[in-house]
Parts: C-alpha cells; sequence; structure tokens
C-alpha cells in the first residue's frame, strides 16, 4: 500500500514527505499504552464493582448482573459526555477510555448532541449512528463469521441452541 | 499594479481606517486577549448550534469594524467574505444580515489575506469607497464539519491543531488614518501529497513558502524590508519545516523575525492545543488584533502577513485525495 502511494508522488514530494516526516512530532506510544492499560482497567474495575453490588445487594445471578451493570456504565458515559468532561478525560488516556463500552456510549451520545440542531429525526436519531454505525455493522458481520466457524468446528454446536 | 507574476503594488495606498476582533471564550484565556474587541464567555454566543454562533461572529465583528470608522453600513460599497463552512454559509448569512453588496470568496484559513488584498485591490483602483474583508471559524463547526463530534473522546495526535473561535473584519478606505496595504501576492496551489488532515502544518508549509519567496522574488525586495513576516496557521510542525524550507533554499528569512500566527494565540503550557491554532480567524484576529495594535503602538513598521490554507474537503480526504494547500501574502504598511 504504501509503495503504491509512493509510486504516484513525484521525487519532490517524496523528498518532501521524507522532510515533513522528520518534523513530525512523534506520539508517546509507550506512555499511550500505559495509561490506555490502566484506565481501561479501572473502568473494567468499576463495572465488576457494580456487577458485585448487583449479585451481593439486589439478589441477582451473575448473568442477570450483566445487564444492568453494562446500563450503569452506559449512564455514566453519557452524563460525562453530556457535561463536556469525556472528551477531555479520552485526549489523556486514549484507547483506555475509547475500548470499553464507554466508549461506545460517548460515540453515540457525542453525535447526537452534535446533531441535535438538525432535528430529532434527521438530526438526533440519523446523526447518532455516525460513528457508532460502522462498530455495529463490522461487529455483526463479525460474530456471524465466528458463529459460522463455532457450528462447523465445535461438535453438537449447530443442532443443540439455548 | 502588477508587479512580477503573481503580485500587486498598490500605488494609491488603501488605508485599513478600522478593524474589529471577537473571540470565544477560549481564545480569551489566551496570551492575546487585551487585543481582541469583544470576549465571549458563551462558546454558542447565545444561539443554538455552531453553525449560527459563526455567523453571529461574523455579523459582530464585520458590524463593530463599521462602528469603529465612524460610518454606517450604507456607506460600505463591497463586502469581501469567507469562511470554512460548506457554501460559506456564515459569511452568505451575515451577509444578508448586513445587507452589503456581497462578493463571497473561499480559500479556507488563507481567505482572511484573500479577502483583504481584495478588498484593497478594489479601493486602490477606484472600485469603491468603504469596503469590507471579514472572516470567520468556530472550533465547534469545524470539528463537526472536518473531524468528530466536539464531545468525541478521541485522542489527537501531537500535531493537530486547534481551530480558533472568532471573527475578524477590517475597513478600507482610499484615505483616513490608519496602516497602509501596500501590496499583495497570490500564492498557486501547492500540493506536497500530505494525506494526513491531523498535519495541516506539513501541507501548508510548502504552500507559505512558495508565496513568501514569490513575493520577494516579484517585488524585488528582501526580507529585511520587514520588521515582521507572519505565517497564518502552520503552527509547531508548519512552523519548523517552514524554518527549514526557508534554509534548504537559501532564503534569507534571519534577516527579519518570522512568526507564526497559530503559535501566538493560545499559551502552551495551560491550553491544550497540541501544535497550536488554526482556522480562517487565526490570522485574521491575530493581524487585526494584536498585529495592528503593535503597528499602532509603533512598534512595528512594515509586515507581511502570509494567511494560509488546507484547500481540502470531509470527502476529499476521505476518498484518499492528499490536501492541497495555498498562501496569500499582503503586506501592511505604517
Amino acid at each position: 500500500m504504501a509503495k503504491k502511494k509512493n509510486k504516484q508522488l513525484t521525487p519532490t514530494q517524496q523528498q518532501y514527505q521524507r522532510l515533513a516526516n522528520a518534523h513530525e512530532p512523534k506520539r508517546p506510544v509507550a506512555v499511550n499504552c500505559l495509561r490506555a492499560f490502566w484506565v481501561g482497567g479501572l473502568i473494567c474495575l468499576l463495572g465488576e464493582c457494580i456487577r458485585q453490588a448487583f449479585i451481593h445487594f439486589a439478589d441477582m445471578s451473575e448473568k442477570e448482573a450483566a445487564n444492568p451493570m453494562v446500563a450503569i456504565l452506559v449512564i455514566i458515559s453519557v452524563l460525562l459526555t453530556s457535561f463536556g468532561v469525556y472528551d477531555k478525560i479520552a485526549q489523556w488516556a486514549g484507547a483506555g477510555t475509547a475500548v470499553p463500552v464507554t466508549g461506545f456510549a460517548n460515540s453515540m451520545a457525542s453525535t447526537a448532541i452534535e446533531h441535535r440542531p438538525e432535528g430529532l429525526v434527521l438530526g438526533v436519531g440519523a446523526g447518532m449512528f455516525q460513528l457508532a454505525g460502522s462498530v455495529i455493522v463490522f461487529g455483526t458481520v463479525a460474530a456471524f463469521i465466528i458463529g459460522i466457524i463455532y457450528a462447523v468446528f465445535v461438535p453438537g454446536y449447530a443442532g443443540g441452541g439455548h | 499594479m502588477l508587479k512580477g507574476h503573481q503580485s500587486w503594488v498598490f500605488e494609491n495606498k488603501p488605508k485599513i481606517i478600522s478593524t474589529a476582533t471577537v473571540v470565544g471564550p477560549f481564545e480569551g484565556q489566551g496570551p492575546l486577549a487585551e487585543d481582541f474587541d469583544i470576549i465571549h464567555a458563551d462558546l454558542y454566543m447565545g444561539q443554538d448550534s455552531w453553525e449560527k454562533a459563526e455567523k453571529t461572529l461574523l455579523e459582530e465583528s464585520a458590524q463593530l469594524a463599521i462602528k469603529h470608522a465612524g460610518l454606517t453600513k450604507e456607506q460600505i460599497q463591497f463586502y469581501f467574505g469567507g469562511d470554512l463552512m460548506n457554501q460559506i454559509i456564515s459569511n452568505s448569512f451575515a451577509a444578508r444580515t448586513l445587507s452589503i453588496p456581497y462578493i463571497g470568496m473561499f480559500g479556507a484559513c488563507s481567505t482572511s489575506m484573500e479577502t483583504l488584498a481584495m478588498a484593497a485591490y478594489v479601493v486602490n483602483s477606484g472600485g469603491a469607497k468603504h469596503v469590507v474583508a471579514g472572516t470567520c471559524s468556530h472550533n465547534g463547526s469545524v470539528e463537526k464539519q472536518f473531524r468528530y463530534p466536539t464531545e468525541y473522546g478521541s485522542q489527537k495526535p501531537p500535531s493537530a491543531q486547534f481551530t480558533v473561535t472568532g471573527s475578524g473584519s477590517a475597513v478600507l478606505s482610499p484615505e483616513g488614518d490608519g496602516p497602509s496595504v501596500t501590496s499583495a501576492t497570490i500564492g498557486k496551489v501547492i500540493d506536497m501529497g500530505i494525506t494526513d488532515p491531523f498535519n495541516m502544518g506539513a501541507a501548508m508549509a510548502p504552500a507559505a513558502v512558495d508565496t513568501i519567496q514569490a513575493h520577494f522574488r516579484d517585488l524585488q525586495i528582501e526580507p529585511s524590508h520587514y520588521d515582521l513576516i507572519v505565517t497564518g496557521d502552520l503552527s509547531k510542525v508548519g512552523y519548523a519545516i517552514a524554518n527549514d524550507l526557508f534554509v534548504r533554499h537559501n532564503f534569507p528569512i534571519k534577516q527579519t523575525t518570522y512568526q507564526d500566527c497559530g503559535m501566538m494565540i493560545y499559551d502552551y503550557e495551560t491550553q491544550q492545543v497540541q501544535a497550536g491554532a488554526s482556522g480562517c480567524a487565526c490570522s485574521a484576529v491575530v493581524t487585526y488584533g494584536h498585529l495592528l495594535n503593535r503597528m499602532k503602538r509603533g512598534e512595528l513598521k512594515r509586515i507581511l502577513v502570509v494567511a494560509t490554507g488546507a484547500l481540502l474537503s470531509p470527502l476529499s480526504y476521505q476518498q484518499g485525495e492528499s490536501i492541497p494547500c495555498i498562501a496569500h501574502a499582503v503586506s501592511i504598511e505604517a
């Protein structure tokens, strides 16, 4: 891909790209990874605490507690997005706040807020999937493929269902 | 008039008889706060969308500049303006409010000097007695159109720039008090194949260098003619590249002071702006506010403002196109 791209560039452009690359500030990859790791972990820990609370105080089974736990994380994320805090945390934490379910909630809430002036139907309704839409599409496609692999290679699964 | 290949010399010396700058809250926290006429506390400017807020900024700066000149809008013959929004709606809608005969222009962030050059040309050639040149940008509307929603949690790389919320307008007249617009160099589109919209400085630097060199070649003067040369919004990355290119081209930029508006408006220590500022308003508010104030105080006699623009659209970079850039230079002398 990179080679193909380079072929279309003139020698002057290629020379300039080398110069520009030399001047581009390096992204602090190691620091970003560390921050993403512990912030992401912290969000998961918070989720686990909420789940344990549902199990112990609301008499739910482990499976039942999962859904309300996700709902609470989503609500927290939407609130932080609405108060204009989530993007500030994300600039610092990077993938740590993007990968967990809170990042998905943020992508929907932020686009919904952004497109509110365009109305409820074409603004909020259509706009909120601007970023999340591709996650849903590719998530579903990936799940479908994994499902087929599972059905073919795990004996007794295909007819079983649950 | 025409000098060299792509420059105009304005022998009648049209004057900038007044200016006005309006900015948002974040710019008001920066080091140039005292140079702005209005600092809004509310990023929405009392409107219900970013786009309407941007239009309001421009209406205010244009009306204030006309008021500063002691004129009424009926005395203005033409308004030259442009912005970053699709179909330059901020300017067209503000022109609806102003009801001044309107020429809409687009040069992305180079619009500030593009409009000033055209306004000076019209005044210089006797085409008008009073002309307004204005431009604006808004962080929210630009992020929404070109990048991600304002509240979306994506990590910006260190080369990214922060769009200035603000607007700057100037009133030009053949006579009156104020600095003169003495020449302008219209840039050509330069594309060095940069595709990363988070590295605009690197994309625009070659255009700025090309226009600056063309300016001195056309006018047959040396950089020492000016007390200060400023580029519009190259910011840290582009500024370093431009300096590097000047050295490689053996261009004697060291004869004068060379700065970048994108590195002047925010405080890198306390404000999270990565490489610096960008947007149409960046060079407009720095020039019409800060730099003209310095000229008024006598600290600067002759300056060359080189506004830089990246002529991409959200669709063009999604389709893998590189970023074509342009720069226009205007010289202002006390």
